[in-house]
Formats: C-alpha cells, structure tokens, sequence
C-alpha cells in the first residue's frame, strides 16, 4: 500500500522488504530453509499463523521466535537454523 | 520357586523392576496396571541417578542400583546419559560441608571430587558469578524413566508375564481382588507409590508434591545435572514446602528445572504459579541464563513419601503373601533396580546384597500399631 | 501497578472486536488483546499489498476505538484467579478482569500425507496468511486443496498476489457441492459472495472428489515440484512450486481448556459450549465466535456483539439472537457439505511424520492405547507446538482425544513465568 521499504540480513545477507512484511516474507526471498528437523530435514512455514512453530528462528540472538508472527524492521539479524 | 505366582501391583518403575527380575526368577507374574506404564511419577520424575549422602541405607541402596543400572546404559530409548552430579556451594560454608560428603561417598566405593571455584566455572560457565565452589560426582547420570519402565515390562512379558489392565481394589486373604470384578489368588506385591493407602492404609504414605519445567532445545547451555548443596534440605527435611536449585541437560539440549516439593495428600495435579515462581527464581539465582530461554511445558508429580523417607521394601506386617516396595519419594527411578534385587532375595529367602532392615516395612510397627 | 478491565477479550478477530465494541458501548473499562502484531484476526488479517475490504476496515477501527485498549502482541502463558499472565516481545504482566471474553479464533486443520514435511507446502489458509504478509508469490505456480470455502478465498487471495493456482482440489464429491449452492438462496449474502469469488477466479479449474495423495520432492529431495491428485478421472501429477492444502477450520481450545470451561464435541475436536448469551460454564467467563465452533465471519460478529453485551452486564437483543441463528444454520450446512470423506483420513502411510516437532511417525505410535503412552515412548506431541499440529491430526483420524492444556499456553519466557502477580 506504500512504498516504504525496511532492511534486515538474513543469515548476514541484506534482504529488502516492504514495510509491513514479516520477517518470514523476507525469509523467504532467499529460499534457505527455516530450521532443520530433528532428524535434520529442511522446513519452512506451514501454518502462517503463529501455531506449527516451523518457522522459528534467531532473531537478535533471541531463538526460536516464530517468523510469522513478527514485522521485519530494519537492523533486525535473522539467524536460521537450516 | 518356578512357576510361583507373583501379581505386581502397579507398573511405574519400580513395579515394573520387580516384574522384570521376578519373571527372570521364574515367577508367574502378572502386573495389574490401570494406567500408562511409567505414567505416574515415573513420568513426572526427571531421571537423575544420584548417589545421595545424607542417609547411609539409603546411600548404599542407591549405590547397589546405580551398579545396576549400568547394565541398561546402551539401551537406546533409555536416553542413558552419564553427565555426572555438579553440587554447587553458594558460600564458604556450604563449601566446608564438602569434604564429610567426600569421605560418606568414598565408604561406599563412590568416586567424588572437590570443586573450587574457578574449576566450577570451567566445568559449567553460566553458573551465577560468585559461587564458592562445590564436588562433583562424575558417575551420575540421567535416564529416561518412563522408557525404561516400558522395556522392563516388555522383557518380562517376553518370559510370559501378563500386564493386566485392572486396578487393584483390595488385597484378600490369598491374593487380590480387581475393579472388574476378578479376584487373583497369588504372593501380591504392591508397588502403587502414592496409592499405596489404597491397598495398604497401615503403611502411613504422603503425597509430595514437585513441579518440573522444561525447555527449548538449548544445546551445549549445561553440560551436569546441576544442584545447590542445599537441595538434601529440601530433599529430606519435613518442611511443609521447600524448592532447591536442582537443573538438569537433557540429551536433547533442552533444559529440565526443578524441584518444588509440598505435601498434597488431595494430589492436585494443577500447576501453582506461586511455587513455579517461587522454583524458578531459585533457579535464576544460580543461573541467570535461564531467564531469557523459552519454557515448552510446566508439569507437576507427586512423591510417595514415607513417615521416615525412606522406601518400604519388605514383607507386609501381618501378612503372610502380601509384599511392598513402595515409597521412594525422590529417589525412586534410582533406587528401582536395587528395590528390585532386594525384594526377590528377600521374597527367595537368600542372603541381601545390602542390609534390608532399615527398609523393612515391620519398622513402624509401633506406628502402625499405633 | 496491576491492570483490571471491566471486560477482557482474548483475540482481536471479528468476534473479539464486536465484543470489545459493544462492552466498551456500556461504558465498561475494555481491552482487547492478540498474539499477532495487527487486528484483524486471520479473516481480516492485514494485507501488505491490498487495502482491506470496508467491513474489515470499519470493524477494526471500531473494535478498536479509545477508549477500548489494545494490547498488540500480547499471548496469553497462564491463567491464575481472575487474572491472565501475558507476555509481549519484550515483557510481562498480569491482567486482572472483572469478565473475560474468549474469541481466542480457529485454525486449520492440517492432515499428514506423504511429503506434507516439503518445504513448499502450506496450509490453504496459511498460504492465504503468508501471501497477506509479503512472501513472494509472483509467477509462483500453486495447487490449492483440501476442503471447505476457505479454498476460494485461499485461491483469490493467491491470485491478487500474482501466483498462477493450478488448480483447486476440493475433496467434497461434486454432487454434494451442487446441493449445497442449490440451498444457498436461503442466504442470500453468501451466494452473491460465491458469485463474486467465482468470478474472481475464473479459468482456475475447481476440481470436486479430488485429494492430494502426496507431495513430489524435487531432485535434491528438499523442494516441493509437484502433487500427486486423486479424483473422479483418476490420478494425475501437477507440476506446481506451491501446495496450499487444508482440511478446514478448528477452534483454538487451549485457553477454554486451561480456564477449565465446559466444552461440547465438534467434530473429532472441541468448541466451547456457551448458553444463549454466549456465557461458558464458568463465571466470568464468555466465548464468541469459531472457539464456540466454526461459524464464520458473521457469525462471529454476532457471537461477539452479544458477549460483549452479556459480558458489560447489558440487555441483548432478541434481533441478534434470531440472528445468530441463521449464521449457525449456514454453518452447519457447510459442515455437512465439507464433511471429510474416509479416503482423507488414509493418506498418511506408516511411515508419514506426524509430529513435524519431534518427528515422529504414524507407525510409531501403533499398540500405545491413549495419547499420554505414545508421547512418552515416542515424544510424539512434546515439541514446540505443544502437540497443535499432531494432536489435531491425531484426533481427527481417530487415533487419540485432544489432551488438556497446561501452561504455559506457548512457548514463554521463563522470567515470564516467574513474573510476580501483583495482590488482586
């Protein structure tokens, strides 16, 4: 609906998204997988809505933070698991 | 003895030990269990054996089943992980009670180290700064006991054991009479922890409440089993409610914290913000890290606990075919296999490997009678 | 400094801002709060390229309006008393309520298959929901399946968003579709918004009797390049980047359990059980909305209008109960339309993870006789979806009943759990 844009790195790497995207939307650009499985098999969101936890990742030095559920503003550092 | 019949009562660990060395012995054994094997505090319980000092029958009981339990360290789905027992001295004071807990354990065969205080740090850097140091006993472990539960069951069915999904409505004069109406005739063993009143109201037993929370997986955070040297206070006075810092790695990374302790003989199973708060900034005292980490699920347990705090394993008082191993408030997943041992020599007539006396159930007597 | 509120509503969806609307009307002290960032529910979820439609638009602000508070961010970790300990992103606190309004919402159900673990498959309304918030789409070729009208509106929504929707698979024969729009007349606000969809998606082939079997890994095996679909001409492959497969919608129940309301069977699941004023079994306590059971939008407006009122201590009106009525009869008539058929509860193969968490296989849990036994000799259901995604799933295809809930309701801090409540 606007064209403000925010930046974020993804595993050090710069994405740009629209303001109002989260921070799996920007994730996703780079197509790395989410997280690994216990029996190490790549994932990515299955839910959308904050419930499977598939798309949890480091953000900040936080973990397991859900993608989903969080708007992407610039600085953020995401750190997948994949 | 062979082809004796044995009815367990109750398959948490230590029903379940019994059944799997009965059946080894040639016992016709059935297990009535109404619920989950390991359901109960098997369940609820966090898995560490340790050697505990502070009683001398109980530390010899705990040392005779921790040989034991090496035999089951390679099984998979025990989880079995030797990550040792870091006792954590908050003070010089608590630190000058090391050395007569060194000397306890080295009686009996058990290898402990003192710990200063820049080793503390070495062995677990996210320890609180400022602690005065501690011991560590590198043979502990952790298990996981509901699992284990599973497989003594599984090998004693493999020799023809029966698991019988009853629960046991009194004890008869030769045997036992079941919730479905059956009545099974037979030597009963009663192995029901906290439900032991059920069955046996003359042998006083106390529910001890305890909550547990778990983490998400933060590996390489802890490597011990981590407790304050407090926690034998906790543990084994009569305080109507008490919590230690008691933490320990799961070999998933996750991290197990515990231990509240309140007597609820009504057991409500319900969580307790207050006592989880009140756990939880123990745990915070010695490790701060804890605070930023995510908690998966919060459960409490509860403790059969003794008038004396120590196990019943024995002969029932005034009953020729009735016996109990029940009891073991904390230590029961450390104790189960050596319980085990101790009540089949004794059901066999043979020498104990371990003095039974202080666990005879005849011990209160006068309790009882009383 | 403790917080209290006349009236406390949990979810910022439809159903929770009529109820905030219509307490905050009655001059009640009212907040509402959400886990996610922005109101709106999913139904009205915020969409990154597209304005919202004018109901969403209007129901937000007034759901909203000062002085009614709005706690963004906010998930509920337990309940204590007449207090709820919440946390945001950065800290925690205890809510006290004077009444509670549970509009805690629905989620889809979501069903093993094999392959459902490839990165590429979504939920249909997960799709919808990442679409909405930027995941890039355009030239992205999709398959929409599963069940229910959350398909078109998953499909439309793809669409604007320059996905090209290969198809939509709809497991509901063909003939039961057909009587169901033959009844539509009787709402006559749903069948012009079926027109509308339908024209919406015009040239997307709707296939009915149709299920995915599998999901086809790409040659890395890590990358989802086709489906593999069943239907009345037989099987068929689809090429295709994206699969958006739901079976439908379920209540969230975890809040309702913990408080320890009254529930009623839905389906293999649960929905709040609620009298005529949307009042739970427990004082103090209302529910509105998909938590009472899947009603949809209207019907969760209405729910939440009358909970709001009942919550405030107001009269309701008899116009708003007639029509509730008529919201939940449509309801249950899509039910009996989507109904899943049995050939949906046998796509999982022994083999097929079902707890994404910890995975664990359909097969694993075979001989353990309740859900408690199977978590603790497999793990099943102990990861960080606390058992969501698995214990629906189990549910539904008749393994295990839904467990209970205990806090914390997610995943939550430990200083957050450790947060001192403040003397009520």
């Amino acid at each position: 609906m606007n064209d403000a844009t925010v930046r974020i790195t993804v595993n050090g790497q710069p994405v740009e998204v629209a303001e109002g995207c989260s921070v799996a939307a920007a994730i996703a650009r780079l197509g790395v997988p989410f997280r690994r499985s216990v029996r190490g098999e790549p994932r990515q969101p299955l839910c959308g809505m904050g419930v499977c936890f598939e798309c949890r990742v480091c953000i900040d030095g936080v973990a397991g933070q859900r993608a989903c559920m969080l708007q992407a503003r610039t600085g953020m550092q995401v750190v997948t698991d994949g | 003895m062979s082809g004796d019949v044995l009815i367990v009562v109750g398959a948490g660990i230590v029903g379940a030990a019994c059944a799997e060395r009965a059946s080894a012995e040639g016992f016709d054994v059935t297990l009535v269990e109404p619920g989950t094997v390991g359901g109960g505090a098997t369940a609820a319980a966090m898995g560490h054996l340790i050697a505990m000092d502070d009683d001398p029958a109980e530390l010899a009981l705990s040392h005779y089943s921790l040989g034991l339990w090496n035999s089951l360290a390679d099984l998979p789905q025990a989880q079995f992980s030797r990550c040792g027992t870091l006792w954590v001295a908050a003070d010089e004071r608590e630190l000058a009670g090391v050395p007569a807990k060194l000397e306890r354990l080295a009686a009996v065969g058990i290898h402990a180290e003192a710990v200063d205080s820049a080793a503390l740090y070495q062995l677990e850097p996210a320890l609180a700064p400022r602690l005065a140091g501690g011991m560590l006993v590198p043979r502990d472990a952790v298990v996981y006991g509901p699992a284990v539960a599973m497989h003594l069951v599984e090998c004693a069915q493999a020799r023809g054991a029966r698991l019988l999904r009853d629960r046991a409505l009194r004890l008869t004069r030769d045997g036992v009479e079941l919730h479905g109406g059956r009545t099974l005739r037979g030597t009963v063993l009663v192995a029901t922890g906290c439900a032991l009143r059920e069955l046996l109201p003359a042998l006083p037993m106390r529910a001890r409440k305890g909550h547990l929370v778990i983490t998400q997986r933060y590996p390489g955070l802890l490597r011990h089993q981590t407790l304050e040297l407090g926690y034998a206070d906790s543990a084994h006075g009569s305080d109507d409610s008490s919590v230690a810092f008691n933490v320990q790695p799961r070999p998933t990374g996750q991290i197990l914290i515990g231990s509240s302790r309140e007597f609820d003989d009504a057991m409500d199973p319900a969580v307790s913000m207050p006592m989880l708060r009140r756990m939880l900034e123990r745990s915070f005292r010695y490790l701060p890290a804890l605070r930023g980490l995510d908690a998966l699920r919060v459960w409490t347990g509860f403790r059969p606990t003794s008038i004396d705090g120590r196990p019943y394993i024995g002969r029932v008082p005034g009953m020729e075919h009735a016996w109990v191993a029940a009891g073991h408030e904390g230590l029961g997943i450390t104790t189960a296999l050596g319980t085990a041992c101790l009540l089949l020599d004794q059901l066999l007539q043979r020498p104990t490997a371990i003095d039974a006396a202080p666990f005879d159930p005849a011990r209160l007597a006068a309790t009882v009678a009383a | 400094m403790a917080e209290r509120y006349d009236v406390l509503v949990v979810g910022a969806g439809p159903a929770g801002l009529a109820a905030a609307q219509a307490a905050a009307g009655q001059g009640a002290r009212v907040a509402v709060l959400d886990a996610q960032p922005r109101a709106g529910g999913q139904v009205w979820r915020h969409d990154v390229r597209h304005a919202p439609s004018a109901a969403a638009a209007r129901g937000i602000h007034d759901g909203l309006k000062p002085p009614i508070e709005w706690l963004a961010g906010t998930s509920v970790v337990a309940a204590q008393g007449d207090a709820l300990l919440v946390q945001t992103p950065q800290a925690a606190r205890w809510l006290h309520y004077g009444n509670l309004v549970l509009a805690t919402g629905a989620r889809e159900l979501l069903l093993p298959f094999p392959g459902w673990t490839l990165p590429g498959v979504v939920g249909a309304g997960a799709a919808q929901a990442l679409a909405k918030q930027g995941w890039p789409l355009a030239g992205k070729r999709v398959v929409v399946a599963g069940s229910g009208p959350l398909l078109l509106a998953a499909a439309t929504t793809l669409r604007a968003h320059g996905a090209h929707v290969v198809a939509i698979c709809e497991q509901a024969e063909a003939s039961a579709l057909r009587g169901f729009a033959a009844g539509l007349w009787r709402w006559p606000g749903k069948l012009l918004q079926a027109g509308r969809l339908r024209l919406q998606l015009a040239g997307v082939p709707y296939r009915g009797g149709t299920v995915v079997q599998r999901a086809l890994p790409a040659a890395d095996g890590c990358l989802l390049r086709a489906v593999g679909i069943a239907g009345p001409r037989g099987t068929e492959r689809l090429a295709c980047d994206m699969l958006a497969v739901g079976y439908g919608l379920i209540p969230n129940m975890e809040l309702a359990r913990l408080l320890g309301c009254a529930t009623q069977a839905f389906g293999a699941h649960a929905a709040v059980q609620v009298d005529a004023r949307q009042h739970t079994s427990l004082d103090h306590v209302y529910a509105a909305g998909e938590a009472c059971g899947i009603g949809g939008v209207d019907c969760a407006r209405i729910e939440g209008a009358i909970a709001g009122l009942a919550a405030a201590g107001a009269a309701v009106p008899a116009g708003l109960l007639r029509r509730r009525g008529h919201a939940r009869a449509f309801a249950a008539a899509l039910r009996r339309t989507f109904a899943l058929r049995p050939q949906v509860h046998a796509l999982a193969s022994a083999d097929t993870l079902v707890c994404r968490c910890e995975d664990v296989t359909l097969g694993m849990l075979d001989g353990h006789a309740d859900f408690r036994s199977a978590k603790l000799a497999t793990r099943c259901g102990m990861g960080a979806c606390q058992g969501r995604i698995c214990g629906a799933a189990l549910a539904e295809l008749g393994r295990f009943p839904h467990a209970g809930s205990r806090p914390p309701l997610f995943p939550a801090r430990l200083s957050t759990l450790a947060h001192a409540e403040p003397a009520s």
